[in-house]
C-alpha cells in the first residue's frame, strides 16, 4: 500500500490526539503508520536550542536522522515546537560541516601561525595542541592557557571539562559563554538565596494572574513559554494581567495589556519605584510575618566600576575609547544620581571615584528604616521622568502605566510572576537588578509560591544543567560549590579522587577577561568549545587581532566554521548534539538526557572524546608539581600524595580523571543503550584513526560520579537510567519525586527540613553571615548568621558607562530573533531559516532614518568607539524603536556587531553589557 | 518610372494583393491567437501601483525601466517559456519579494502610466507624496492546511516579515485544546491592507510556501452592490457605481406573466 | 571592375554603432550609467531624454492606451530624427537584427544559396499587411500586438535583461534568412521596417545615384538587401527611395564612386 507523506503526517497526527483524548483509532489508520515507520527508529532528544527545554522525538534511518516531532509527552511543548525547533533535523547536515581536524601550516608541514589550514590526522592535531600546550604552560603556568566553555556543553561534557582544567592542570581559566547570559543571574540568586536557580518552575505561568516582562522577548527568545503566556490570557482575559517592559516595541506587546517603553538603565529606578509605592503607600501590602521570619534587609558599595580593564595601560585601546574606558576609575555624578546617591552625600559634578571594584559584591545588613530612606527619591514624578523611553508618549500616560504596574504587583491576592532574560543580566548593574525584583516579591511575599515569584529565565539549553550546576565556571566547582572555598575543594577533590591542594584556590579569568588575558599576553593557549567567542565577545576587534597577531595558540572545536575558527591555529571537527550521549538541564531546573542518534559525519568526534583524548598527552607528574600563581599564591607539589593514594608518575590525566577503576566498572553494552551506538564506548562503525572505543560507558560513569557531588545538598538528581525513562526531572530530585517550587515547605523536601515546622525555608548556604551597617557601609564587622533567609537588597539607580552624546547619538543594542540561534553557526545553514531572515538588520525609528536621509533598507554604517559595522536600516520591522535607539542582532557574521558594543560587565556577576553601548550612523559614502 | 515593362499591371497587383492577404489572414490568426494566449494568463503579479491586467498590457511599453530601477533586482521582464506576457515586467515573491521602497523607484521610472503614480501616493497638503503601502500588487492567502503555526508551532516567520506587521497580517490567538496549556498564534492576512509584496511568501519556511501571493483578481470575491455592511460608513462606497437598471431573472421569471398565467395548469387527470 | 572584394569603413561604422548602442543599454541596466537606460522600446538618453518606439506608440493608440506626455515627447524626437533625416537608417545603424541578419546574408553566400534553383521569393510587401495587422490585432486585443511577439525586441530585451527561451525564436528568424527566404525577416517580414520605411519617406539623408560615373557592373545589387531599391541604378542619376536602409553598402561595393551618401530635398523636383 502506497502511503503518501500528508497521508502518514494525517495518520500520525491523529494518532497523536487519539493518545491525549483517550480515543481508540482504528487498526487500519494505526498499521499505515506502522508500515511507514518500519524502517525508522523514534527516540526521545531535547531541543537543541534555547533554555525553554522542548522535548522532541527523533526519526533515524540509515544512519541519518531523517524527521522530529514535538514530544507529546513532553511536560513542556506537549508535542510542539517553536521555529527554530521545527529544523532540529536539518542543523546537523550543513553542507560545510567540519569533517577533519585542520592546522595552519607552512609548504612543510609544520604548524605555523601564519600558514593556511590544512588537513591533518586527530593525532598530529592532538600532537600540536599539546606541544603547545606545554610550551604555554611550562612558561606562564596554569594560568596561561584557558578553556572557553559553554551553556550548550552536555552536562558531561563540561563535567569532564571542569575535572581536567580544574582537577587536571590546576587552572581555574574555564570559562563558558552562559557568563554572557546569565552570570547576573546567578550572582542574583547566589547573594539573595545562597544558592543557584529560580525557585518556581513553568506551572507558574498557568496559575499566576500576572506576567510581567522585564528585558525578556518572550514572544521570540522562548517561543513555546511564550504561547503558554499567551494561553494564559486567553483563559481569562479580565483578570489575566500581561506588562511588557523593554527599551522598544517587541513582539510581547501584541499581547500585553500594558506596553511600557523605558531608557536603558532605568529598570533600576523602576524596581525601585514599585518598592517606594509598597514601603511609603501601601505599607499593609507587606508581607509582615514572610518579611520578618524569612528575610533580611541589605545593601552594598556603589563606587564598583562597570566591570571594564581596571588600568588604562594595559589594553590596547583606540584615543577613541579612553573617555569610556576611564569611568572604572572615576566618574562625574550626574543630575540624576545627585538624586539616587543623595544618601551618600553625592552631588552632581563630584567626582565618583571607583574604590570598590575589587570587592564588587561585597554586602552587609541594614534595617528596614535605612531601607525605606534609601528608596525615598524614587517618585513617580522622579523615575517616570528619568525613566521615560519614548519621547512620542505623553509623561502621563507614562506615569499612569507605571503606576498600574506598582499595583498590580501591590494588589492583595493577586499573584505575579516576572519573567527577565538578557535585558536584565547583561546590564552593568545586573545583580542589583536582579536582586531587586526579589526585593519587591519578597516584600509583597509573592515568592516560592505557585503562581508567585521571580523567575530568571535562561537563555541557553544546559545554561543551567552545565555551566551552573556542573560549574564550568571560573569561580565554581559542582552543586554550587566554589574554588574559594578550602572545604568545596576538599569534597571536590575527594570526589575526583585528588590529591589533597590539588585544586586551585584562586578564582580563574572569567570569559571577557579570558580576551583581555589573551590580549595582554598573559594565555597564550586557548581552547574553544561549543562556543563562538570571537563573534560573542563584545568589543571583537581588540579580540580578532590578539588571536591572529600575537604569540599564541588557539583552538576550536566546532561543528562548523565559524569566526572563531577563522582565528584559530587548529580546528577540530566536533560531532553535534544528536551524534553523542548527553544531557541538558532546562530553566525550570528539568534535566535531560538523551542518546546518540547517529554516527557523526566525516571524522567528527564528540567533544567528550576530544577531552578523553587530550588528556592522555599529560602524566600527572607533568601538572601535579608546584606552580607558582602569583606573589602570594604557590600551588603544592602533590605528587608525594598522589603516589601514596597509588597513583604512578607515569599515569596519565587519563587514566585518573576518566579511565580509573570506578569508571571501567561502566561497562559497555549497558541495556540502556541497547540498539544505540556510543562512539567513545565502541568507536562507532567509522574506527577514525583506528579507535576502537575506551570499552566503558563514560557517560554514564560521569553522570554518576557528577550526581555524587549534588545527593544530599539540596541538588539531588536522579540516576542515569532513570532520565532515559521519564521526560525529564525538575531538581531537587529526592525518593524519586521532582520539586516544582523550592524554598516552600509544602513542596521543597529540603525547605521542610530546615524550617522546622514553618512554612518557608531560603536555605542556601553561601554568603549567609553579614556584618550590619548602614546605607554607607559597614558599621559593625562581626557578622550575624543569616540562615534559612533571603535578602532584600536596596540598589540605587547608577549611569550607564556609556550612554549617548553629541558624537555618539544612539543607544545600541544587540541580541536575537526567533529564526537564529546565538551566533548562526547551525541556523544560517538551514536554508529555509536563512531565506527566513538572511541578514542582520540594524532597527530604526523611521524619523531618526528620515533626518538621517536613510531609506527603509538601506546599507549604513554603525560606528561606536571601538568600530563600525555596515548593517541594512529597518524602520518596519518586528522591533520598533523609540528615538535614538538602535537594535543589531548578533547571528549574523557579516554584520559582526560585537565590533561596535562595549565590553563592560557588571562588576558582580562579570556578565557583559551587550545592550548599552553608544553609536553614531551614517551613509556610506 | 519611365519603364513600362517594369509597371505592373492591375490584375498582376490584385493577384499579389490577394496572395498577400492570404498569408496576412494565416499570419494573424496564428499571431492573434498566440496574444490571446499570453493574454489569458493572468496569473502575474506586477510591480507597484500596475494598472488592471487589460490595461497593463495595452500601456506597458516593455522598456524595462522599472526593472533597472528596482533596487533589489526583484522585477524581471518576462522572457519566452515563462508562458506570460513578453517583456512585461513581473516578479515571484519567493525568489526575490518586493521589498516596498518608500520612494517607489520602479513606479517613479515608468514612462507610460502603466504604473500608475497616483494609485501608489497620498495628497498632503495638495501635493502627491509616495504612499507605498497604498500598493495592491496581490494579496497574501495562507494554506491553513499546511502552516505550521495552524499546527501550534510557533513560527510566525510570515508575520514577523510583513512590511505592515500587525496591520496586514496578525496574529489570530487560540487556545491549543490537545496541549491544554499552550496558545496557537495563527496568521490571519487582512486582505484590505495586504500590499501583496510577498515578503511573507518569501519567508515561509515550509518547503514550498504555505502563505502565497495571489493577484487579487484570482484571490479575493466580489460581493454585488445589492447589500452593504449596515455597520460600515465606507462600505457605502461600494454602490457609488451601481446600475439603476436593475432586472432579474431565473428559470422561473422566464416566462412573461400572462404567457404563464395561461399555461395548463398542475393538476393530476 | 567587378570584385567582391570592397571597402568596409561603413559596415565597421555601422557594427560600431549597432554595438555602442547595446553596450550602452547593457551599462545602463546593469551598471546603473545613465547614459542610455531602458530599451528601443523607450529610452531615457542622459536621464531625461525620452525616445519612445514610434511604432509601439502607434500600436499603444490602437490599442487604447491612455499615452502620458514623456511617451509623446520621445516619439516626437525619434520620429523627427528619422522622419526628417535618418530616414529607414534605425534597420542597419541600431537594430541588433541587423547583425544577424547579414550574417546570415553572408553565410548563405557561403553556403550558395542564391543561385535561381535554390531561390524562394516572398512579395516585401508582407511587412505592410502585417503593420497593418499589428494595428489591428492592436485594437482586438487591447494590446501593442508586435510588441508581444517582436524578434527585435526579444533579441534586444534578451541582450540587456536576458533571453529565456527567446533564443530559439532568434535562432529561427536566423535560420529563416539563411535557408529560406534571403533577408526574409528585415527585407520581407519586419512590421518595424516597414513602419520606419514610411515614415522615412521624406527623409533628407538619402544615397544619390550618379548615373554618369556608372559602369553598370551591378556589385551593388549583389550586396543590396533591399534589392528592388536600386532600380534606378544604370538608368537614371537621382536619390534612392523607397525601404532603403541607408547601410551604404552599396557605396562600399560601388568602386566608380557612381553612389555616395547625401542630403536631399525631397521636395524639390
Amino acid at each position: 500500500m502506497a502511503l503518501t507523506r500528508r497521508d502518514f503526517i494525517k495518520a500520525a497526527a491523529a494518532a497523536g490526539a487519539a493518545s491525549v483524548a483517550g480515543v481508540t483509532l482504528k487498526p487500519s489508520t494505526l498499521k499505515a503508520a506502522e508500515a511507514t515507520e518500519k524502517d525508522w527508529r523514534w527516540d526521545k532528544a531535547v531541543c537543541r536550542f534555547c533554555g525553554t527545554g522542548c522535548g522532541i522525538m527523533m526519526a533515524t534511518k540509515n544512519d541519518k536522522i531523517v524527521a522530529v516531532k514535538g514530544d507529546p509527552k513532553a511536560p513542556v511543548n506537549r508535542g510542539l515546537n517553536c521555529i527554530k525547533g521545527y529544523f532540529n533535523a536539518k542543523i546537523m547536515y550543513g553542507n560545510d560541516r567540519l569533517t577533519e581536524p585542520l592546522l595552519r601550516m607552512n609548504d612543510k608541514g609544520e604548524f605555523d601561525k601564519k600558514g593556511k589550514f590544512r588537513p591533518v590526522s586527530w593525532k598530529k592535531a592532538f600532537e600540536v595542541m599539546a606541544t603547545q600546550f606545554k610550551k604555554a604552560y611550562n612558561e606562564l603556568g596554569p594560568t596561561g592557557i584557558a578553556v572557553f566553555g559553554s551553556g550548550q556543553y552536555t552536562v558531561q561534557e563540561g563535567y569532564a571539562m571542569a575535572k581536567l582544567v580544574k582537577g587536571g592542570f590546576r587552572s581555574n581559566n574555564l570559562d563558558p559563554n552562559a557568563r554572557h547570559c546569565m552570570a547576573s543571574a546567578v550572582a542574583g540568586f547566589i547573594q539573595t538565596f545562597g544558592i543557584d536557580e529560580p525557585a518556581g518552575c513553568y506551572d507558574d505561568i498557568e496559575l499566576t494572574d500576572t506576567i510581567v516582562t522585564w528585558g525578556a522577548n518572550m514572544a521570540e527568545m522562548h517561543p513555546i513559554l511564550w504561547s503558554r503566556v499567551t494561553d494564559r490570557k486567553l483563559s481569562n482575559t479580565d483578570k489575566v494581567k500581561v506588562f511588557n517592559l523593554s527599551t522598544y516595541t517587541n513582539r510581547c506587546s501584541d499581547l500585553a495589556d500594558t506596553e511600557i517603553i523605558f531608557k536603558p538603565q532605568t529598570d533600576l529606578a523602576i524596581w525601585n519605584f514599585i518598592a517606594r509605592e509598597i514601603v511609603y503607600n501601601h505599607p499593609d501590602a507587606i508581607d509582615w510575618d514572610f518579611v520578618k521570619k524569612h528575610t533580611i534587609f541589605a545593601t552594598g558599595a556603589v563606587d564598583i566600576g562597570y566591570g571594564m580593564r581596571g588600568s588604562t595601560q594595559k589594553g590596547k585601546f583606540k584615543p577613541s575609547e579612553m573617555d569610556t574606558v576611564i569611568k572604572e576609575q572615576h566618574k562625574k555624578v550626574s543630575a540624576a544620581e545627585a538624586v539616587t546617591l543623595a544618601h551618600l552625600g553625592y552631588k552632581e559634578g563630584d567626582t565618583l571615584e571607583m574604590k570598590h571594584t575589587k570587592t564588587a559584591g561585597a554586602h552587609w545588613q541594614i534595617t528596614f528604616d535605612d531601607f525605606k530612606k534609601a528608596l525615598a527619591p524614587y517618585t513617580l514624578d522622579f523615575v517616570a521622568n528619568l525613566a521615560k523611553g519614548n519621547d512620542e508618549e505623553s509623561i502621563d500616560s507614562f506615569k499612569e502605566k507605571l503606576q498600574s504596574l506598582a499595583d498590580a504587583y501591590v494588589e492583595k491576592g493577586r499573584k505575579v510572576v516576572s519573567f527577565w532574560t538578557m535585558g536584565m543580566n547583561q546590564h552593568t548593574r545586573g545583580t542589583w537588578v536582579n536582586e531587586q525584583s526579589y526585593m519587591v516579591h519578597l516584600l509583597l511575599g509573592k515568592q516560592s509560591k505557585p503562581g508567585n515569584g521571580a523567575f530568571s529565565l535562561t537563555g541557553q539549553p544546559s545554561a543551567c544543567g552545565t555551566a551552573r550546576e556542573v560549574g564550568t565556571f571560573a569561580h565554581r566547582l559542582p552543586a554550587d560549590m566554589v574554588v574559594k572555598n578550602p572545604k568545596h575543594r576538599k569534597v571536590t577533590e575527594k570526589i575526583w579522587k585528588l590529591p589533597p591542594q590539588t585544586i586551585n584556590p584562586k578564582v580563574g579569568s572569567h570569559y571577557t577577561k579570558l580576551m583581555r588575558d589573551i590580549e595582554d599576553g598573559t594565555i597564550k593557549w586557548a581552547w574553544v568549545q561549543v562556543c563562538n567567542p570571537w563573534q560573542n565577545t563584545a568589543n571583537a576587534n581588540h579580540w580578532i587581532k590578539a588571536a591572529r597577531e600575537m604569540d599564541n595558540f588557539i583552538v576550536v572545536s566546532d561543528g562548523y566554521p565559524s569566526i572563531s575558527a577563522k582565528v584559530a591555529d587548529l580546528i577540530l571537527p566536533s560531532a553535534m548534539i544528536f551524534e553523542k550521549w548527553g544531557a541538558y538541564g532546562n530553566a525550570e531546573r528539568r534535566t535531560q538526557h538523551w542518546r546518540q542518534q547517529v554516527t557523526p559525519v566525516g571524522k567528527a568526534m564528540p567533544d567528550l572524546w576530544q577531552a578523553m583524548e587530550f588528556s592522555k598527552y599529560f602524566t600527572i607528574d607533568e601538572v601535579w608539581k608546584s606552580w607558582k600563581i602569583d606573589s602570594k599564591l604557590t600551588l603544592p607539589d602533590v605528587r608525594q600524595d598522589a603516589l601514596k593514594m597509588g597513583y604512578k608518575k607515569t599515569d596519565t590525566l587519563f587514566d585518573v580523571l576518566f579511565a580509573n577503576k570506578e569508571a571501567r566498572a561502566y561497562v559497555w553494552p549497558d541495556p540502556i543503550g541497547e540498539g544505540f551506538d556510543n562512539t567513545e564506548a565502541t568507536g562507532d562503525k567509522r574506527k577514525v584513526e583506528g579507535f576502537e572505543g575506551y570499552g566503558f560507558f563514560p557517560q554514564k560513569y560521569l553522570w554518576e560520579e557528577y550526581r555524587k557531588f549534588g545527593l544530599g545538598h539540596a541538588h539531588d538528581l536522579a540516576d542515569f537510567d532513570t532520565y532515559h525513562k521519564v521526560r525529564g526531572l525538575k531538581w531537587p530530585v529526592v525518593d524519586g519525586k521532582e520539586t516544582q517550587w523550592r524554598f516552600n515547605s509544602k513542596y521543597d523536601p529540603y525547605a521542610r527540613k530546615a524550617s522546622a515546622g514553618e512554612d518557608f525555608a531560603f536555605y542556601g548556604g553561601a554568603l549567609k553571615a553579614l556584618p550590619q551597617g548602614d546605607l554607607k557601609g559597614v558599621t559593625q564587622k562581626e557578622k550575624k548568621s543569616l540562615k534559612n533567609k533571603a535578602k532584600i537588597f536596596f540598589r540605587p539607580y547608577m549611569d550607564a558607562p556609556e550612554m549617548p552624546d553629541k558624537n555618539y547619538p544612539f543607544w545600541l543594542a544587540t541580541g536575537r530573533v526567533i529564526e537564529h540561534w546565538h551566533t548562526g553557526t547551525m541556523t544560517m545553514r538551514v536554508p529555509e531559516l536563512y531565506r527566513a531572515v538572511p541578514h542582520a538588520e540594524c532597527f530604526m525609528n523611521p524619523e531618526d532614518a528620515e533626518a538621517h536621509g536613510f531609506k527603509n533598507g538601506e546599507e549604513v554604517w554603525v560606528e561606536s568607539r571601538r568600530g563600525r559595522v555596515k548593517a541594512r536600516i529597518n524602520t518596519r520591522g518586528r522591533n520598533r524603536m523609540p528615538k535614538g535607539s538602535l537594535f543589531i542582532p548578533f547571528f549574523d557574521e557579516r554584520v559582526l556587531v560585537n565590533k561596535v558594543t562595549l565590553d563592560a560587565t557588571c562588576p558582580i556577576s562579570k556578565e557583559t553589557d551587550f545592550k548599552k553601548s553608544a553609536v553614531k550612523v551614517y551613509k556610506i559614502a | 518610372m519611365s519603364d513600362d515593362s517594369k509597371k505592373i499591371t492591375r490584375k498582376q497587383f490584385l493577384a499579389q494583393s490577394v496572395k498577400a492577404l492570404g498569408m496576412a489572414t494565416v499570419a494573424g490568426i496564428g499571431w492573434g491567437s498566440f496574444v490571446y494566449e499570453l493574454k489569458a494568463a493572468p496569473f502575474i503579479l506586477r510591480p507597484p501601483g500596475a494598472l488592471k491586467e487589460k490595461d497593463f498590457l495595452s500601456q506597458c511599453i516593455k522598456c524595462g525601466l522599472c526593472v533597472e530601477a528596482c533596487p533589489y533586482d526583484t522585477l524581471r521582464l518576462a522572457v519566452p517559456g515563462e508562458n506570460k506576457p513578453l517583456g512585461t515586467p513581473y516578479f515571484t515573491p519567493r525568489q526575490t519579494p518586493c521589498y516596498l521602497c518608500e520612494d517607489i523607484p520602479c513606479v517613479a521610472s515608468c514612462p507610460t502610466g502603466s504604473l500608475d503614480k497616483k494609485s501608489v501616493s497620498k495628497e498632503v497638503d495638495g501635493a502627491l507624496q509616495w504612499d507605498v503601502n497604498r500598493t495592491r500588487i496581490g494579496v497574501a492567502v495562507v494554506d491553513t492546511e499546511n502552516c505550521i503555526a495552524y499546527w501550534g508551532i510557533q513560527c510566525d516567520a510570515c508575520y514577523r516579515a510583513c512590511p505592515l506587521l500587525d496591520k496586514a497580517i496578525t496574529l489570530e490567538m487560540d487556545h491549543n485544546e490537545r496541549t491544554g496549556k499552550h496558545a496557537f498564534l495563527k496568521p490571519f492576512v487582512h486582505k484590505d491592507v495586504c500590499t501583496g509584496c510577498g515578503l511573507c511568501e518569501h519567508a515561509c519556511v515550509t518547503e514550498k510556501a504555505s502563505i502565497y501571493v495571489l493577484p487579487r483578481s484570482i484571490a479575493l470575491g466580489r460581493v454585488g452592490t445589492n447589500y452593504i455592511k449596515g455597520w460600515d460608513k465606507r462600505d457605502e462606497e461600494r454602490i457609488k457605481n451601481a446600475g439603476d437598471n436593475v432586472r432579474t431573472q431565473t428559470e422561473r421569471s422566464k416566462k412573461k406573466p400572462v404567457d404563464y398565467l395561461n399555461d395548463e395548469l398542475p393538476v393530476d387527470e | 571592375m567587378s570584385k567582391l572584394k570592397h571597402d568596409t569603413h561603413l559596415t565597421l561604422a555601422r557594427r560600431a554603432t549597432q554595438t555602442g548602442i547595446i553596450l550602452l543599454f547593457i551599462s545602463g541596466s546593469r551598471l546603473g550609467w545613465d547614459i542610455l537606460q531602458g530599451n528601443l522600446s523607450f529610452s531615457r538618453f542622459l536621464d531625461f531624454i525620452p525616445m519612445t518606439d514610434p511604432f509601439a506608440f502607434l500600436q499603444m493608440l490602437f490599442a487604447g492606451a491612455v499615452i502620458s506626455t514623456d511617451m509623446i515627447l520621445g516619439t516626437v524626437i525619434v520620429l523627427v530624427l528619422y522622419g526628417l533625416f535618418f530616414g529607414r537608417a534605425f534597420c542597419a545603424w541600431v537594430c541588433p537584427m541587423n547583425i544577424l541578419s547579414e550574417w546570415a546574408a553572408r553565410l548563405r553566400v557561403w553556403l550558395d544559396k542564391n543561385k535561381p534553383g535554390s531561390r524562394i521569393t516572398v512579395s516585401r510587401n508582407i511587412r505592410f499587411w502585417l503593420l497593418g495587422l499589428a494595428l489591428l490585432l492592436s485594437i482586438v486585443f487591447h494590446t501593442a500586438a508586435f510588441e508581444l511577439i517582436s524578434p527585435v525586441s526579444i533579441l534586444h530585451r534578451g541582450l540587456i535583461f536576458g533571453f529565456g527561451l527567446g533564443w530559439t525564436l532568434i535562432l529561427a528568424v536566423f535560420l529563416f534568412d539563411l535557408v529560406i527566404v534571403k533577408n526574409g525577416f528585415c527585407g520581407h517580414i519586419c512590421p518595424l521596417g516597414a513602419f520606419y520605411t514610411l515614415i522615412g519617406k521624406y527623409a533628407l539623408l538619402k544615397i544619390s545615384h550618379n548615373h554618369k560615373a556608372c559602369t553598370q557592373c551591378m556589385d551593388c545589387k549583389v550586396v543590396c538587401p533591399e534589392l528592388p531599391v536600386l532600380k534606378n541604378i544604370g538608368k537614371e542619376s537621382g536619390a534612392i527611395t523607397g525601404a532603403c536602409t541607408r547601410c551604404g553598402r552599396c557605396i562600399e561595393a560601388c568602386n566608380d564612386k557612381a553612389l555616395k551618401f547625401d542630403i536631399i530635398n525631397p521636395f524639390k523636383n
